[in-house]
């Protein structure tokens, strides 16, 4: 088992450092982006309104280009909203289309593709967050290995990212993204380009590592029975402008096991989602 | 798997046979044709030159100022192509005004400067060096910025998510992303230096290995033509093999390292 700081995963208060409970995790406003193009304006995400809870799980769903990303990068201060507000920990996230670095450090991104640096090996590419951090060498080595143990990467620690399969290559990205011990972990389909065995696998690995690290997360995917089975809530979102649709609680008890998805309340939602999806059109 | 060996294995068979071969038959053809050996020697006088000229001192003496003169214009070429590659692939708006002059000047057979360089710079050194550096220049710092604008935009994307630094964004990622670039630059530029440093000996001053091939074609002593333009070429595939050395060092991980390594075709 890893030596990471372990929490006691039952609980689901906040640890003692974080800011008083009922301040949310991600509290976002009225949040909206419009792209301008040659083809004219695109709301691409628009009056989005949305709380996550410290140690929520909670997914996002929809057609394609609905907004899904869009959203997470506005979230993870890669894109600058054009109306609203996103506070994290009740810290202003965007001023004007400038981001509040202390902000920014509560954040983790997994990357839809893994993102890994290939001049540095596993090892290095999961310590790079600390290295830019000032961890010294000895100290940031120890603890990536360590999470590259947590992602089931040992063994691969001196390969360089070009030696690894995809699922591995998105395994060493979530142990970067967790190398900060980041207060809110957003991902982007990190899961998407994998086959259906392999990704069963990771949802199970990574539910492990969430609770592990008693992690809150925003996961963007396609896949719905994927953010049913991973998810507190499920986001559904609707395109063209991106607007939030409705949100399913999925409140099954957590660590979940493959059976959950032969259960007819899990089918229920999933069924409900496919349908209300598929009927827009 | 033995299928990869014999891949591996092709050229150290290959290139011998073929040289043999060549030797072979320029010997079978300077006998048949009972050809002139001031107008192109058998393969034995040539060989008799080369080894005369690797016992006397003074090529050597010509040798080391010729190498001296490539790896001078070399490393002129290497910092001045950086800096120049680095700062026109961060500023747009300077390249492109720059655009037009860097592609004539590019284009610009640089070879004709020689009589310039010798009016500016004199017989010396100087002259090779500085022609040496500009033919190695180009290729370097195109390389480079190509390089600088080649930094993939997920890459980028990971190092805000980290709220880098400027200075670590440079050196954790641009520096490391251009490597392969500059080298790729270096690989041509190393041959085009010691284009440069011959070219410039021929055309002026009474130093180095240019300078003896302009000697031994006026004594018409062509066996030792061909041995010089052996030498030389021995010269030049040793510093490329430098540069290569370099480059698998350097960048270990890139494809056109890894890759050769690890063919699986
Ligand atoms: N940089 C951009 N410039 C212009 N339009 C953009 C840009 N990024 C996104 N859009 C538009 O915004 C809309 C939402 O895009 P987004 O990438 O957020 O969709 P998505 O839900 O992530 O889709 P997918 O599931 O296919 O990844 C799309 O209509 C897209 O055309
Ligand atoms: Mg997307």
């Amino acid at each position: 088992m890893p030596t990471m700081t372990t929490h006691d995963t039952s609980a689901r208060v906040a640890p003692s450092n974080a800011p008083a409970p009922e301040v949310p995790r991600l509290h976002i406003t009225d949040l909206g982006r419009d792209f301008t193009t040659r083809a004219g304006v695109t709301h691409a995400v628009s009056g989005i309104d949305l709380d996550i809870r410290v140690g929520e799980f909670v997914a996002l769903i929809g057609r394609s280009g609905c907004g899904k990303t869009t959203l997470l990068r506005m979230i993870g201060g890669l894109l600058s909203p054009t109306t609203g507000t996103i506070e994290v920990d009740g810290r202003s996230l965007w001023r004007g289309a400038q981001v509040d670095p202390t902000a920014v450090t509560k954040l983790g991104f997994v990357f839809q593709e893994s993102n890994l640096f290939p001049w540095f090996s596993v090892l290095d590419n999961i310590a790079l967050p600390m290295k830019l951090r000032g961890v010294g060498k000895a100290e940031r080595r120890a603890r990536a290995a360590d999470l590259a143990a947590l992602v089931g990467l040992t063994g691969f620690e001196k390969s360089y990212p070009r030696e690894l399969s995809g699922g591995m290559r998105q395994r060493a990205a979530i142990a970067r993204a967790l190398s900060t011990e980041p207060e809110l972990l957003l991902m982007d389909e990190p899961f998407g380009a994998l086959d259906a065995l392999t990704r069963e696998r990771m949802n199970l690995e990574l539910q492990r590592i969430v609770l592990e690290t008693n992690s809150t997360v925003v996961f963007v995917t396609h896949d719905i029975p994927e953010a049913v089975f991973l998810a507190d809530r499920v986001v559904h979102m609707t395109p063209r402008p991106g607007r939030i649709r409705q949100i399913l609680p999925a409140e099954f008890e957590k660590p979940r096991s493959v059976d959950l998805q032969t259960t007819v309340e899990f089918n229920e939602i999933v069924r409900k989602l496919r349908h209300d999806i598929d009927e827009e059109e | 798997m033995s299928r990869n060996r014999a891949i591996k294995l092709l050229p150290w068979i290959v290139t011998p046979s073929l040289i043999v071969l060549i030797v072979v038959a320029w010997q079978v053809i300077v006998t048949a044709f009972n050809v002139n050996p001031f107008i192109f020697p058998p393969p034995g006088e040539v060989w008799e030159a080369f080894v005369s000229l690797l016992t006397n001192e003074r090529a050597w003496a010509a040798t080391l100022t010729t190498v001296t003169e490539i790896i001078t214009g070399f490393l002129i070429a290497m910092v001045v192509g950086v800096v120049v590659g680095v700062v026109l692939g961060k500023l747009q708006w300077l390249e492109v005004s720059l655009r037009p002059l860097i592609v004539i000047s590019q284009v610009a057979p640089k070879v004709a400067f020689v009589p310039l360089f010798v009016i500016w710079f004199g017989f010396g050194l100087t002259s090779k060096v500085v022609l040496s550096a500009l033919l190695a220049f180009f290729p370097i710092m195109l390389n480079v910025l190509l390089g600088v604008r080649s930094v993939e935009q997920g890459h980028r994307e990971v190092m805000t998510s980290l709220n880098a630094t400027r200075r670590q964004r440079f050196t954790q990622l641009e520096m490391r992303s251009l490597l392969p670039y500059l080298f790729a630059g270096m690989e041509v530029a190393i041959v085009l230096a010691t284009i440069g440093a011959i070219v410039g000996e021929y055309l002026g001053g009474n130093n180095g290995l240019g300078n003896m091939v302009v000697a031994a074609m006026n004594s018409l002593d062509a066996a030792m033509t061909f041995a010089l333009i052996l030498w030389l070429s021995i010269i030049g595939l040793v510093l490329y093999l430098i540069v290569n050395e370099l480059k698998r060092f350097f960048i270990p991980w890139h494809e056109s390292v890894y890759g050769l390594r690890n063919t699986s075709a």
